[in-house]
């Protein structure tokens, strides 16, 4: 059981930082800023929700792991406020830079 | 372990090229978002060693508050700095800067690597005296019992330097609303994010506050939390600032202080000392007086945020 729940953590920490690290290539590598604003949601969104998935398994009372769910849906809600004011500030200025 | 080393090395790496990153970056905006990823790092340094209590306020004041302020000078700038850029210093006068710059880098090098292994500290007193307190966070008995009277004072110059804010103001707007007005449409994507963050961050902002005397947070970390909530909803333009003569507003902001000021005094009278808390008794006047400070900051950082009143004052 315990050596299941560690594995659960591994390979879910391990794929949200797959994202993550996808996230940062997009960011660095993609051509204009709405693809760079879409890589990065993805690292917010399954990174660190895959991260957090990871975690649940090791919280150490329930609270803790409710607290936990409520960093990343804390952590989605500003990511895609901030991701709609960017692309709107793109799209007003009419460039791509 | 040695994972562990290697992760605090490549943060202190990170907080170096971020640090480097905004001194040469090309304007003021990016220098400030430079800026904020720096103090985001310096708070997982502080986490890092053991110190949530400052983690915290960095976060929240060296990195949030801070932050703002600057991009709004930044944004208020932006017609200047074109103008600033071509009038550069003469190579003396930079060479001169930078070898200050590097002679102060290079001596609070040394100070810090010629401590001794074992400084000095007061730690062991301070916990030491901690249950005479009746709290269980020894750096919340620090700010409000121990060098009650320094914490007191900072907040007075949170107050002042509003004066001095305000003062800023043309005659004929003294009085008046700082900021935007209310808008009839808001802006929807922050008026969103507004409307579902602002009741939470209230509830996070007291929850800070009130488990900062048995665990890291207190009054400043939660007063700020209150105050971004608050700078969010005006951002969004949901609510506009009020009057800067509004009786309630002025009232807010010295009420720390000068309910501090007050216990202090009584302190003297009950308790035989000046900032003395009278015995068993402590923890209750403690939180009575943080929740005051709460206010205060609570309102001040939203005031230092939208600058001097901008609009005539309404009878």
């Amino acid at each position: 059981m315990n050596l299941a729940a560690d594995l659960f953590s591994v390979v879910a920490i391990g794929a949200g930082v797959f994202f993550y690290l996808a996230g940062t290539v997009g960011l660095l590598r993609f051509p204009d800023a709405l693809s760079r604003l879409h890589a990065l949601t993805k690292a917010d969104n399954l990174g660190l929700g895959l991260v957090v998935l990871g975690l649940l398994p090791r919280a150490e009372s329930p609270l803790a792991a409710l607290k936990l769910v409520a960093i990343w849906a804390l952590v989605q809600l500003a990511g895609a406020t901030t991701a709609q004011l960017i692309g709107r500030a793109v799209r007003r200025k009419g460039s791509a830079a | 372990m040695i994972l562990l080393q290697a992760l605090d090395i490549g943060l202190a790496f990170l907080v170096f090229a971020v640090a480097a990153w905004t001194i040469f970056a090309r304007g003021a905006f990016a220098a400030t978002v430079g800026y904020v990823v720096y103090g985001l790092l310096l708070s997982l340094v502080w986490i890092r060693l053991f110190a949530v209590d400052v983690a915290l306020t960095e976060a929240a004041i060296g990195s949030g508050v801070t932050g703002i302020l600057l991009i709004g000078a930044a944004a208020r700038l932006r017609g200047a700095e074109a103008a600033a850029d071509e009038e550069q210093p003469s190579g003396f006068s930079r060479l001169a800067i930078a070898s200050l710059c590097v002679l102060v880098a290079l001596a609070l090098a040394a100070v810090v690597l010629l401590f001794a292994d074992q400084g000095p500290s007061l730690a062991p007193q301070a916990m030491q005296h901690l249950p005479e307190t009746g709290l269980g966070n020894p750096v919340t008995a620090v700010l409000i019992a121990y060098r009650a009277f320094d914490t007191m004072l900072e907040k007075v110059v949170l107050v002042l330097a509003v004066v001095g804010v305000w003062s800023l103001a043309a005659d004929k707007y003294w009085g008046g609303a700082p900021g935007e007005a209310r808008a009839e449409r808001p802006e929807p994507t922050l008026a969103f994010l507004a409307q579902i963050l602002a009741p939470l961050g209230i509830l996070v902002g007291v929850h800070i506050f009130w488990v900062g005397a048995d665990e890291p947070g207190g009054a400043f970390q939660g007063g700020a939390i209150l105050a971004a909530m608050w700078m969010i909803v005006m951002m969004a333009r949901l609510t506009e600032a009020p009057q800067t003569r509004a009786r309630w507003l002025r009232l807010a902001l010295v009420a720390g202080p000068l309910v501090f000021l007050a216990a202090g005094v009584g302190g003297a009278i009950f308790a035989g000392g000046f900032f003395a808390y009278p015995p068993g008794f402590a923890k209750p006047v403690i939180l009575f007086i943080e929740a005051f400070m709460v206010l205060t900051i609570a309102v001040t950082l939203p005031m230092l945020v939208t600058g001097p009143p901008r609009r005539e004052p309404r009878r």
